[in-house]
Formats: structure tokens, sequence, C-alpha cells
């Protein structure tokens, strides 16, 4: 009698066990979106496509970005293709919550030619490279993304004729003088839905002009967040039909232009006596600074005059607290004696990768990305010739 | 106890094309409960053929055949039935491509022909190409194909005939913006025979739903814009079973070979008007010679790197246009590769540039 019972238990959780196991043996995937991004050459803040895929075959609570499958798409679309082999094959390599569909994934992609090479642009993976042969460093970068809102090739709300008030109450401000607050907000939060370490939103000091900071990442994932957030912002941008302006320069005039200043530090910075570190890099940058700036944006010498608190692109300078100079050192953390500086050298249309990687070796005195991968810029001789004439 | 209500929406086309002239009527449903329904249990209907310019003489009914049964995108308690149109008499209404596909995918059933077409099409309104500027042209092609930004337009509309299609249960397996501007795509497949058709029909016909909804019209013409603006294909993707077996290139190789030989009159299945979109510039071929490739854009048909270095898959034939019979093109390019008899040209309305095309073909020492 007691053999029946335990019979009849055992086949009772036995029922049980498989029914439960057997939904999920059962279960049919719900299928889900997968929205494939890359960066498409021409640039890495407007020029980011992306193309949707339907995925059948793992449910999306359980997928991991290397489940996702290698994908391509028609490289004589976007001016990528070699001669008559046209496709561009995209390797997923980070994954994010969808921010604006329901049930769907971001997946961010590297570009290779059919040959497995990687695209002429493939900048990621140059700075991965980088990344991954010194990674006891932990290099940890926090980027400041400055912008401006444009609507039809003007800045947003800007009058028909003539100018706003001139830059003092815009900075941080509150009422009627500021411009674009809703549309900046909106990017803010559907990052944050997106997972992205957005670690801050300002006001800044022209007028429809912002600024938002990315980090602290280490290592490739600054860019990784930097690329996803201008995603996030071109695709708010398609929805009101506005324009997020990049330039470096884009008003002439007593009008700021838009940066990228790159805060950074390594383990050894930010560990106690880490100052010492910080001053080694501030030491080693002086000798490639004629290099480096070459990573720091196009049309980057529109917007380093001297002037709105920029310094001037043809020498390497460095302080405490000061905004003059091409690296910052905060008080505190002179005062702490350990922690991180700021380069505020890099403009808005940065291409991240290259610069953080750059940033990184030529903190460090390693080898970092040859200038090669750069299109020249007809103002470099003109700063080399100017430094030359400053020694 | 009598089961709850609800409504079928039978679906079927009206004859005049397989894109917007997919028209509908509902049906309350009393005797089966929607979770019992399957479509063998769904009745014959018919509908009013003079309405439509499908009858025959005076006796003007349509009788519709349920043949698919789908869940419903836009309503609570429905379902789609997509329906076969035959004559009173029995015999299949003059334009049902689909009783002539399926004859072709049944009686070679071993093949497994499974397809994946890429459905272009642009978003039009009020006549012409929606969010285009009243005078004058948008910027030039360069950053729309697969573009974020306000270079972009239409992607709302493109994303809600997506999601509801996957509501439809309909195998919708991706889409992307196009390289015009308010052109997009949405491909559909893997799927196996007759499926594929099926899928893409009410694929449309839930963009007539949509572009009803907002007052839009979708624009299936293969060469819509003159000048330099793309057109819109349909490009096929295909493989047998064979092909996606080990050492499948040399069946698709084979197919390949097959293909030329029927060429001449395979693009008569690839779309009424394809003449305007197939001038060799704008990612197409010339529809007057069969040229083939691995990862090339500008040929008849395309291998891809992956297939050819995997050596086993599928390939893509890119001289289909948009506004094609799906059942009629699934079914005759599978014929056609397999060297099988396929759907007669006499299934066709005839068009004006057959004849220059064969012209140029026979001058080409084709």
């Amino acid at each position: 009698h007691s053999q029946q019972e335990s019979l009849k238990l055992q086949f009772l959780y036995f029922i049980v066990f498989y029914s439960t196991n057997l939904s999920i043996i059962n279960m049919t995937v719900q299928p889900w979106i997968a929205e494939y991004v890359w960066v498409s050459g021409k640039n890495t803040f407007s020029d980011l496509r992306s193309k949707y895929k339907t995925v059948t075959n793992i449910c999306i609570s359980k997928v991991t970005v290397e489940d996702m499958p290698v994908w391509n798409f028609d490289g004589s679309s976007t001016g990528q293709h070699r001669g008559d082999n046209t496709e561009i094959v995209i390797h997923p390599v980070a994954m994010y919550t969808h921010p604006f569909l329901e049930n769907a994934k971001v997946v961010l992609c590297e570009c290779f030619y059919p040959d497995g090479t990687p695209e002429k642009n493939n900048t990621r993976k140059v700075a991965k490279e980088i990344f991954d042969s010194h990674a006891e460093d932990e290099p940890m970068f926090g980027l400041e993304q400055e912008y401006f809102i444009f609507k039809n090739g003007k800045p947003f709300m800007w009058p028909e004729n003539g100018f706003p008030a001139p830059q003092a109450d815009y900075y941080c401000g509150n009422g009627s003088q500021v411009c674009g607050r809703e549309l900046v907000l909106e990017h803010y939060q559907s990052c944050l839905k997106m997972g992205l370490k957005i670690s801050g939103v300002n006001a800044e000091v022209a007028p429809s002009q912002w600024e938002y900071q990315v980090g602290p990442c280490i290592g490739i994932e600054n860019g990784d967040h930097m690329i996803m957030s201008r995603w996030v912002y071109a695709k708010i941008a398609e929805k009101y039909g506005l324009e997020i302006n990049f330039e470096p320069k884009p008003i002439k005039g007593d009008w700021n232009g838009s940066g990228c200043h790159m805060n950074f530090s390594t383990k050894a910075m930010r560990a106690e006596g880490g100052l010492k570190a910080i001053e080694q890099a501030c030491e080693n940058l002086k000798h490639t600074f004629l290099d480096d700036i070459k990573f720091y944006g196009g049309d980057n010498n529109e917007r380093m005059t001297g002037a709105h608190e920029t310094s001037k692109l043809s020498e390497f300078t460095h302080g405490i607290g000061t905004r003059h100079t091409s690296v910052r050192i905060g008080n505190d953390i002179a005062k702490a004696g350990k922690g991180y500086f700021e380069d505020r050298r890099p403009a808005s249309n940065i291409d991240p990768y290259l610069a953080t990687a750059r940033f990184f070796t030529s903190s460090m005195g390693y080898d970092g990305p040859s200038v090669d991968l750069l299109e020249p810029q007809q103002w470099w001789a003109a700063v080399e010739a100017e430094a030359k004439e400053s020694k | 106890m009598q089961p709850e209500s609800w409504i079928a929406e039978y679906v079927w086309l009206s004859g005049k094309n397989t894109y917007n002239d997919v028209r509908s009527k509902y049906k309350t449903i009393t005797n089966i409960s929607i979770e019992q329904a399957t479509v063998d249990k769904l009745p014959e209907w018919n509908f009013d053929g003079s309405s439509t310019g499908q009858h025959r003489g005076d006796n003007t009914e349509i009788v519709i055949r349920p043949a698919a049964m789908y869940n419903h995108p836009f309503l609570q308690s429905a379902k789609v039935v997509l329906c076969e149109c035959f004559y009173p008499d029995g015999t299949p209404e003059k334009n049902n491509t689909r009783i002539v596909a399926k004859k072709i995918f049944d009686a070679h059933t071993a093949d497994e022909p499974m397809f994946g077409l890429e459905q272009e099409y642009f978003i039009y309104k009020g006549g012409a190409p929606f969010m285009w500027p009243e005078n004058g042209f948008p910027a030039p092609q360069a950053d729309y194909y697969c573009g974020n930004g306000s270079q972009v337009t239409g992607r709302e509309i493109a994303l809600e005939h997506y999601q509801a299609c996957l509501r439809m249960e309909l195998k919708i397996s991706g889409m992307n913006a196009e390289v015009a501007p308010s052109q997009w795509e949405f491909q559909v497949g893997p799927c196996v025979g007759i499926e594929e058709g099926d899928h893409l029909v009410m694929a449309r016909w839930c963009y007539q739903k949509i572009a009803e909804k907002y007052g839009l019209e979708i624009n299936y013409e293969p060469k819509p814009i003159k000048g330099d603006w793309n057109g819109s294909g349909c490009h096929m993707n295909f493989s047998t079973k064979a092909m996606r077996e080990k050492g499948g290139i040399k069946a698709i190789n084979d197919a390949v070979k097959n293909l030329e030989k029927t060429f001449l009159d395979d693009v008569k299945f690839y779309g009424g008007d394809n003449n305007q979109r197939m001038t060799g510039a704008h990612e197409t071929s010339k529809l007057s010679e069969f040229t083939s490739g691995i990862g090339t854009r500008h040929t008849s048909v395309r291998i891809g790197n992956d297939i050819a270095a995997a050596g086993q898959g599928y390939f893509e034939d890119r001289r289909p246009a948009s506004n094609i019979d799906p059942y009629l093109a699934t079914a005759r390019l599978y014929s056609s590769s397999m060297g099988y008899p396929g759907p007669a040209v006499d299934c066709l309305e005839p068009q004006a540039w057959w004849a220059e095309l064969e012209a140029e073909a026979k001058k080409n020492g084709q």
C-alpha cells in the first residue's frame, strides 16, 4: 500500500515537473524585433544606419549578443562597397533594450568586407585592439557631448531675422530664454531606458546648445555608449523633423562652439597618490600633441580660437581649475592627490573610438591609432607651422 | 451553449492586381468558438462579381473558398480568412493564380521550395511621394537607405505595418528604409511553397488597411518617379531542400544554368512596367540578358558571399518588380530553376515591351 502511495507520489511529482518543463519545451518563441545599427562611414554622429530583423529562434528574455547572427547590407547604397561585391557584413558587438519599441532590442555592429577584413571606417576594431592590449590600466572615460539643436538648417527657435540676446543667461538657465529642453529630456530618458551610461545633462552657453555626458565607462564602452546615444538622438530628430548639429563651430561670431571634453583616468590615477600618474600623462601629452589634435575633430580649428573657454591648438598647456588650457586638472583632484583629468581640446564631432583610444595611448606613451586612419585636413599644416613658430 | 460570436473577415484578390485590389467583407460566426475555428471549418461564401468586374454573364456570383486563416491584426475577437475565387460552375476564376501555383507546388513537395521575398514600395499621399517637398525634390539619394534622422520619412507607418503583420503571425522577417526617400521594404519569409504568396498577399492587405486609416497610398509601381530615383523591386530569395544541404551550391549552380534557358519568358512573370525599372542603373540589371555573380548587385541573380563560402544555401533573383503576383512569380522561379513545366505565359496580360525585349536579346545573340 505504501509502495502504491509512494509510486503515486512519484507519478504526481513527474506530472508536475514534466508539465512545467513541457511548457518550456513546447513554448513557441514569441517573435521579437532586433534593430541592427552600424556606423556607415561618413561620420560617427549622423551616418548611423539600421535595419530590423524579426527573431524567432530565441526568447527575448534569454538572448545575449553572442546569440545574434552576423548579417549584411547593401554597401553600394551607403558608399561603403568595394567593387562589384557590394555586401558589407555586420557583426553584432553589443546589445541594448530598445528605447522606442516594445519587445525589441538594439544591436550595435561592426562592419567588415566580404573577405573578412574590417571595413575602412571600422574604427571600433582599431580602438578595441588597443584597449584589449592594456586592459590592466582600466582606462575610464567620461565624455561631455555638446551640440546644437537645429531646424531646417538653422538653430532651433532662433529668431527668423537677427540673433537672440547675447550669451549670458542660457548656461544651465531656467526661463523662456532657454529652448529645446523637452527634446533634450526625451533624449536623456530614452538613453536611460536603453541602459546607456548617461551621467548628466545641462543647458549650454549658447541658446539651443546643450550637453550630455557619457560615462564613466571603461575602454571601448565609452565609444559604444556615445555612438548609441547619438543614434537615439537621430531617431528623436527624425520624429520631430529636427537636426542635431555636431559641428565644432556652427555659428560664427560671439557664439560658443561645441566640444566633447574628455575626462580620463587609469587605475593608477584613481589610486592613492595617483596625481603623480596624472602629471606624468600631462608630460607625455606634451610630446605628441601635434598629432593628437588630429584625432580631435575635423574643423576643430574653427572652434579652438583661444576664446570661448578654448585653448590654442598649436600649443599644449595644462593647469589646475583652468578652462583656457588644453588640459585641466580639477581643484578637487589636485586636493585629493588622485582622480582624473580633462582634455578640453576635442570637438563635438569626434569619432569617440579613435579619440578615446588616442588619448589613452598618448597619455600612457603607448602605440596609438595611426594618423593614416584620419581624413587629412587643410588646417593641420597651418597649426604645425604656428607651433614651430611659437617654439 | 451557444459559443461567443466572433467576426471573420473574408479576403480575396479581386482581379485587377495582387496589391491594392484586395477586397473583403465581414461575417459573424456563431456556430463555432473562435478558439475551435480552423480554416476547413469555415463556410464557403460568395460576393457580387458584377461590382468588381469579375463576373461572367448574368450569373454574377463569385464563390469564395477559405484557403488560410490568420489572427485579425486590428479587431478583437476576429480572424482574417484568405479565399480563392471560383465561378458558380466551380471552375477557378480567371485571376485565381493561387490555384495555379498551388498545383505546381503540390506536384513537387519533396523539393521543399523555400522563399523569402523583399517587398519594396513607396508611401504616397495625394498621388505624390509622402512628405516630398511641394515644389522640387528632396536631397539626392545617399542618406536614406537604413538611415536615421529627419531625412527619413514614414517610419511610424512602416513600423505600424511591421507590428500589425507580426500580430497576424505573418512571417515578416525584417524591414528597412530604402534608397529613395519615403521608400521602404519589408521581407516575407522564409515560407515553403504557397505560404509565401499567402503571406505576401496578406501583408499587402494589412497595408491597405493602414493606408486607409491615414489617408495614404502604398505605391507598388516599379518606377514611380523618373530620373535619379530608385524603382521598387521584389527580389526573390529561393532554395530547395537540396540547395540547403551540404554541397547544395551544385544545385544552386544548376538552377542558375536553367534560368539562363528560360529567361525571356521568366521576366514576363516579374511585373508589368518592369522595363522602366530594369535599366542597368540603380542596382538593377538589364532584362534582355541573364547574368549571375557572387555578391554582385548589378546581375539578374546574386549568390551571397556567405552562401558561396558555406557551399550551400539559397540564391537571389533580383529581377522581379514590386508589383508581381507572388503566386505566379514564386511558382515560375521555382519551375524554371528546376526545369519543370511552369505557369503558362497565357496567364499574364501581354505587355508592349515584351516584343522590344525579345528583339534586344536577339541582337545581343541570346
